[in-house]
């Protein structure tokens, strides 16, 4: 497969197509995001990451409007979520894609009426369009036709992250979101994986949210990087976002946090496990 | 203040307390869930391809179950009546104490279980997995809500469905204690029958049909509500099942009592207002 070559990142002065605004966010007493202020420009792939249990997914679950914060606000095109009304909620949300961590393909249905789930729900298109569509995808993620009458169950891990990533890419979204795409995957098919998201950023150009936490992924896709921190390690009066900046820069910090979580070096997490 | 008393051992006052907050939180809980998915009915009825698997789950594929627990019931009630009865002389009357128990008590309640245990646990665990393993955001994400999709077509299953599941149990566990009491115990045939038909009423029938009707929308609400709200892990999916079998139970026998008393009141009002044929 040919190495794509990332797009230039958007300047940082166009309106976020996402934003999170002094967003908190509470499990009963668990309390899991705090404060936390994120935006997402129009084109550009940002790339989450940090600790398991630090709120990477629920973030991306805020941007993608599956999730409701306690407290603060999400913003879609610089308005509220909460301000719209039902019918828009649900014309703006097929504008989002998601892959989701363990692909969470239907079960009961196969390859095909999984990928066809929101063109036959959303669309009035005539089911032979509604092939062409779903064979297309499949094509997209180098899937052949014949897997499209097999079952989730009958699948590899890798080719469940394909199928999820040619459902959320069909009704052609602007914004996708990929929560650990690369998670479980042998390096190979992680490379496949990488790929496939930056041949959708540069063929679609959509926008795109990534939690993961593999520095591969980080390095071939991110045009920009927010590192987020456990809350229950967070000094008080301290932010939950610890970084915010370019890959590059994130292998250069001097955040003891952030260089050891990339470099994926445990000698400072270990010290404080001791010393706890 | 506040932080003292919370940090002190809780008193069984508060034990108390809290289970009562937890149970008034609970009922509130599944109200609303009831009226999501009431809003649900008021949309777009459920499509055809989604409506029927569920309705074959919950109707054909529950009828051999049912159809074995009412014939055996009947079979039991049988042998359980004869003695006494006969003590009296009474064992010609077997039929109307065998059919009515069936028709006003036994039949609903016993379809209205096992549907609970056979299919409110499976939809427990279904929608309990679904939500585990991301499927129900997986819904939305795709543009579908979730109670539409999930829980209308569940619910209308359980709704229709359970008054001809009843009317089988009714049915095969007559002829369960028709075959104990006529063929083995030697109880006249017109006698079983005529005092049946003397002794059961038309509203015995409809009530018996309408109380299962609210069982099932019961043990579906109950049943999707536990799948919604399950806990992580197969920990969380079979207390899910467990929990939906036994809330749907209880659920039963607390809706029999208010609606025999309920119907029961409708039914002298009716005899006083000149509804005979009833």
């Amino acid at each position: 497969m040919n190495s794509s070559v990332k797009s230039p990142a958007l300047p940082a002065t166009a309106a976020p197509v996402l934003e999170l605004r002094g967003v908190s966010v509470e499990f009963g007493s668990q309390k899991v995001l705090q404060d936390i202020s994120v935006n997402v420009h129009r084109g550009e792939t940002l790339v989450l990451i940090g600790e398991s249990g630090c709120g990477k997914s629920v973030t991306t679950k805020l941007l993608a409007g599956l999730l409701e914060p306690t407290r603060g606000e999400v913003r879609w095109d610089g308005r509220p979520v909460r301000s719209r009304s039902a019918r828009e909620m649900h014309r703006d949300r097929l504008r989002y894609g998601y892959l989701f961590q363990g692909a969470a393909l239907f079960d009961s249905m196969n390859v095909y009426e999984n990928v066809a789930f929101g063109l036959r729900e959303n669309t009035k298109l005539k089911e032979s369009q509604i092939r062409d569509v779903v064979l297309e995808r499949l094509r997209e993620v180098g899937l052949a036709e014949v897997v499209a009458e097999k079952r989730p169950s009958d699948l590899s891990g890798g080719m469940k992250k394909r199928v999820g990533l040619a459902r959320a890419l069909a009704m052609s979204p602007d914004v996708v979101f990929y929560d650990e795409p690369t998670t479980g995957l042998d390096p190979v098919m992680s490379d496949v994986i990488n790929e496939l998201i930056l041949q959708t950023q540069l063929n679609r150009k959509v926008t795109s949210v990534v939690v993961t936490h593999d520095m591969n992924t980080v390095r071939r896709v991110a045009d920009r990087v927010v590192m987020l921190y456990p809350l229950s390690r967070v000094a008080p009066g301290q932010p939950q976002v610890i970084y915010e900046g370019t890959a590059e820069n994130a292998f250069e910090s001097e955040d003891v946090r952030v260089s050891s979580f990339v470099r994926g070096e445990a000698g400072a997490r270990l010290k404080e496990m001791y010393a706890a | 203040m506040s932080a003292s008393l919370l940090d002190t051992d809780p008193t069984p006052i508060h034990t108390v307390g809290r289970l009562v907050t937890n149970f008034i939180i609970a009922i509130g809980d599944l109200t609303r869930f009831l009226f999501l998915t009431l809003g649900g009915l008021m949309g777009q009825l459920p499509r055809s391809r989604v409506l029927w698997p569920v309705m074959y789950e919950v109707g054909v594929r529950s009828v051999p179950v049912i159809a074995v627990t009412g014939l055996f019931i009947g079979m039991v009630l049988a042998v359980q009546t004869y003695d006494t009865l006969r003590m009296y002389r009474l064992e010609s009357r077997i039929g109307s104490v065998i059919n009515v128990s069936l028709v006003k008590e036994l039949g609903p309640v016993l379809a209205a279980t096992m549907l609970a245990g056979r299919v409110g646990c499976a939809m427990a665990a279904e929608i309990g997995t679904m939500r585990v393993t991301e499927q129900i955001d997986a819904l939305k994400a795709l543009g579908a809500n979730p109670i539409s999709y999930l829980v209308v077509p569940r619910f209308l299953a359980c709704f229709w469905l359970i008054p001809a599941l009843t009317l089988i149990a009714d049915g095969l566990g007559m002829f369960g204690g028709w075959v104990v009491s006529v063929q083995m115990l030697g109880v006249s045939d017109h006698f079983f029958w005529l005092y049946s038909q003397q002794f059961i009423t038309a509203f015995d029938v409809i009530s018996g049909v309408m109380k299962s009707m609210f069982f099932g929308a019961a043990i579906s609400i109950i049943a999707c509500h536990r799948g919604f709200h399950c806990g992580s892990g197969a920990e969380g999916v079979g207390r899910a099942a467990t929990d939906s079998f036994v809330c749907s139970f209880i659920a039963i026998l607390v809706l029999d009592l208010v609606l025999v008393i309920l119907l029961n009141n409708i039914f002298r009002l009716l005899w006083a207002l000149g509804f005979t044929v009833l």
